[in-house]
């Protein structure tokens, strides 16, 4: 007894206060979301694209468009680029509610997440999921996990990751979807209880990742079910992934 | 013996590798088993007409060598699994991949329920993933649960069927390949842009170690050393891997038995640990760091200073945090005697890591077939006698500590010098076989060019594969309700299995 006492003296109180207090220090080498700049694109050069694992990138006449939805953040691209056309910043805020949003392009990044209003009124600010797992790698889902400890503790914003899918207010899905979790995904889906919103998690889910236009796959869960809100990354980040959250909660707004 | 032996990682002409004729290949592969030999990979990698090219790898850990042969056989031949239960698992996956049918295999059934056969066309009849002819029990109050695919937490997808008496399990069927993303069927005619994405995700959890026994294949088949300096923070990142993972099961193992203190302080150390892997590169699995050639991202001195840092605490917390599970009664009392694979068990079907090692078997590519800086830097090896959930945990500690400990060992000795080396084309013709050994355990690559240079056979053996049996075997007599522990205490993949 004593020893549990010391042990939980020892550990100290280790809950992150963001969003009240600044975000947790992300690594130097952190890639977030990419900004790109057309003007510096050399024409006809198409680097950038010859080595996207994913075909993310379209460089034409003075556009280059990077879709974050299929991006693995392997910075290949960047490091291809010698004119600097395209650059890994630090910000972390990915989420979109729409594919196109997903889209990086010289313009300014669109404000992130507008979830229906009516969705959110009968939702209040509370928000139970049901996580699936269709064809996920286990990295989407660890750094999902981790939202449940206490560094990060979701609990406190009345967030939770329910057992049933009857006890849920949506999905969160990770995975291109499988062919062979198509079904399984399919009968999660519909057995949660209306209005519901569908997460999807990951470039996988967003768009297949590197398993795109694989027969054995289905190029994300949008190709199954109706998706209310991306997240990317390969895999994203926690923080990412909190900051989506809250603002489907409506605790965020940007 | 006809065999030919090689090193972990000795690439070799392909045409060297010893084909025998389809009786041999089985005497001797029988016989190599019975003789301390261990099954690390058993595939077809090629097909004239109606016969197909089988091969053996077999890994004898005491001599440190592997010994290739290979066979044509005919679309049926006699089942190797009934004289070598280590065959069981690699019999199934050929069954199902290639249609070749080993005749009197006692469990034939599908491994990943492949949605297509394997020239990329739907399979006729169309396997549903799950349903399979269960093993049954039949009797007055036996009954039958079924778990799966999606389970209550936030985990991969699987399906598990039990046989039970009241609360006593008596067989456990684990039906898996809801994760089948049809990765070895990709990574044909590769190396290309993508591949190395496949392999850091083939087990998301284990990015570094598998990406490091794919470089390690490219690097033999090219000819290339990569520098000694890559070789320290490959190993510094597969420890560090060890280390994150281990810390995780640690704390989910408290908290199958409800034992909440250690469940979350282990639970936060955990992504610490992940945090150090992200100064090495930026990102919390590792990914983008162990490329061809050696390591995409140096370590200046700051980060040096600061990973020893961050190591020295995490090992004190991590410390605290565990050791609080031994002095627990009620943590013991679960814990001990739950979910027990004897060593004799372990041996006959071939487990390998953790799960080996806490039967009593040191079994660890480390030491048996040293790599990279494991060649200079020896680990201890970590092991435990009772091969039950205690054993399980009490070897994930002792390694948590040996890892952390090298760890700061290796940032003190850094070599001087680059990370990276370009590496030249890919020599055709020729053959590899990597072994690494990842959180869960060994894991195989077996590489093979074609005239051009170009991957004309990939075959993954994730260490899931070898195990996912003994967890099966491991709920035997026990209760239901323990189930959650036992499959924690395993903690394999499901993407890795099914891959």
């Amino acid at each position: 007894m004593l020893k549990t006492l010391q042990a939980r003296w020892q550990q100290g109180y280790r809950t992150m206060r963001y969003p009240d207090g600044p975000p947790p220090d992300l690594p130097a080498r952190f890639a977030g979301r990419p900004q790109v700049d057309s003007a510096k694109c050399t024409a006809g050069c198409h680097r950038c694209t010859l080595v996207c694992p994913t075909d993310a990138i379209t460089a034409g006449e003075q556009t280059l468009r990077l879709d974050t939805g299929r991006c693995l953040f392997c910075r290949e691209c960047e490091t291809a680029c010698e004119a600097g056309a395209i650059a890994f910043s630090h910000e972390f805020r990915m989420a979109a509610s729409s594919r196109e949003q997903l889209v990086v392009t010289d313009r300014p990044a669109p404000a992130v997440v507008a979830i229906d209003g009516a969705v959110r009124r009968i939702l209040g600010r509370s928000l139970k999921l049901r996580q699936v797992s269709a064809g996920g790698c286990n990295a989407c889902e660890a750094d999902t996990n981790v939202l449940g400890t206490v560094g990060w503790d979701l609990g406190r914003f009345g967030i939770q990751f329910v057992a049933s899918p009857r006890h849920a207010d949506g999905l969160l899905i990770t995975g291109p979807v499988t062919e062979n979790m198509r079904l399984a995904l399919e009968k999660t889906y519909h057995a949660v209880p209306s209005p519901k919103i569908v997460i999807a998690v990951g470039a996988c889910a967003i768009s297949g990742g590197p398993y795109a236009d694989h027969p054995e796959a289905h190029n994300g869960a949008s190709s199954v079910v109706p998706v209310d809100v991306f997240v990317p990354g390969c895999p994203p980040h926690p923080l990412t992934i909190l900051h989506a959250l809250l603002q489907v909660i409506g605790r965020l707004s940007g | 013996m006809q065999a030919l032996s090689v090193y972990n990682g000795q690439a070799l002409a392909a045409s060297e590798i010893p084909v025998v004729a389809a009786d041999q290949f089985r005497s001797e592969l029988v016989r190599s088993v019975a003789d301390g030999g261990r099954i690390a990979a058993l595939f077809a990698d090629r097909r004239e007409g109606t016969r197909h090219r089988i091969q053996a790898v077999v890994a004898f850990d005491a001599e440190s060598v592997l010994r290739l042969t290979a066979a044509w056989i005919d679309a049926q031949y006699p089942s190797l699994t009934p004289d070598c239960s280590q065959a069981h698992w690699f019999e199934r996956e050929m069954w199902e991949r290639h249609g070749i049918v080993p005749v009197g295999h006692p469990f034939l059934k599908p491994i990943r329920f492949l949605p297509h056969a394997a020239n990329g066309k739907p399979s006729a009849p169309r396997a549903v993933c799950g349903t399979a002819d269960f093993f049954r029990m039949e009797g007055e109050e036996i009954h039958e649960v079924a778990v799966g695919p999606v389970h209550a937490g936030i985990i991969e997808p699987g399906h598990f069927r039990f046989q039970c008496h009241g609360e006593t399990v008596y067989h456990l069927e684990i039906s898996l390949g809801y994760q089948h993303r049809g990765v070895q069927r990709a990574l044909v005619g590769g190396p290309d842009r993508r591949t190395i994405h496949y392999i850091e995700t083939l087990a998301g959890d284990t990015s570094i170690a598998h990406a490091s026994a794919y470089c390690r294949a490219l690097e033999s088949l090219a000819g290339t050393r990569i520098p000694p300096r890559a070789q320290v923070i490959r190993g510094i990142a597969q420890e560090l891997e060890r280390v994150a993972n281990h810390i995780g099961d640690l704390g989910a193992l408290a908290g199958d038995v409800g034992y909440l203190p250690t469940m979350s302080y282990c639970g936060r150390i955990r992504g610490d640990v992940l945090n150090m892997t992200a100064v090495l590169c930026g990102n919390r699995f590792g990914r983008g760091l162990v490329r061809p050639g050696g390591v995409a991202f140096d370590l200046d001195q700051d980060s040096v200073d600061e990973l020893k840092r961050r190591v020295r605490a995490a090992a004190k917390d991590a410390k605290v945090a565990v050791e609080l599970l031994w002095d627990s009664p009620s943590v013991m009392g679960r814990f001990d005697r739950t979910g027990a694979v004897s060593r004799e068990t372990c041996e006959r079907i071939g487990l390998v890591g953790v799960a080996a090692r806490a039967c009593g078997v040191a079994r660890d590519v480390r030491r048996d077939f040293p790599y990279g800086i494991y060649r200079f830097a020896q680990l201890p090896i970590s092991t435990c006698d009772s091969g039950d959930v205690f054993a399980r945990a009490m070897v994930r500690w002792l390694e948590v500590q040996r890892s952390l400990a090298f760890v700061e060992e290796q940032l003190a000795a850094l070599p001087p010098g680059p990370v990276l080396r370009p590496i030249g084309a890919l020599r055709p013709g020729h053959a590899v076989v990597t072994l690494a050994e990842g959180w869960r355990g060994e894991i195989c690559h077996v590489a093979a060019t074609d005239d051009a240079g170009r991957f004309e056979h990939y075959q993954v053996i994730d260490p899931s594969l070898h195990n996912w049996f003994g967890l099966a075997l491991a709920l035997r007599n026990q209760q239901i309700s323990d189930f959650p522990l036992c499959n924690k205490s395993f903690n394999l993949s499901y993407c890795g299995h099914d891959l």
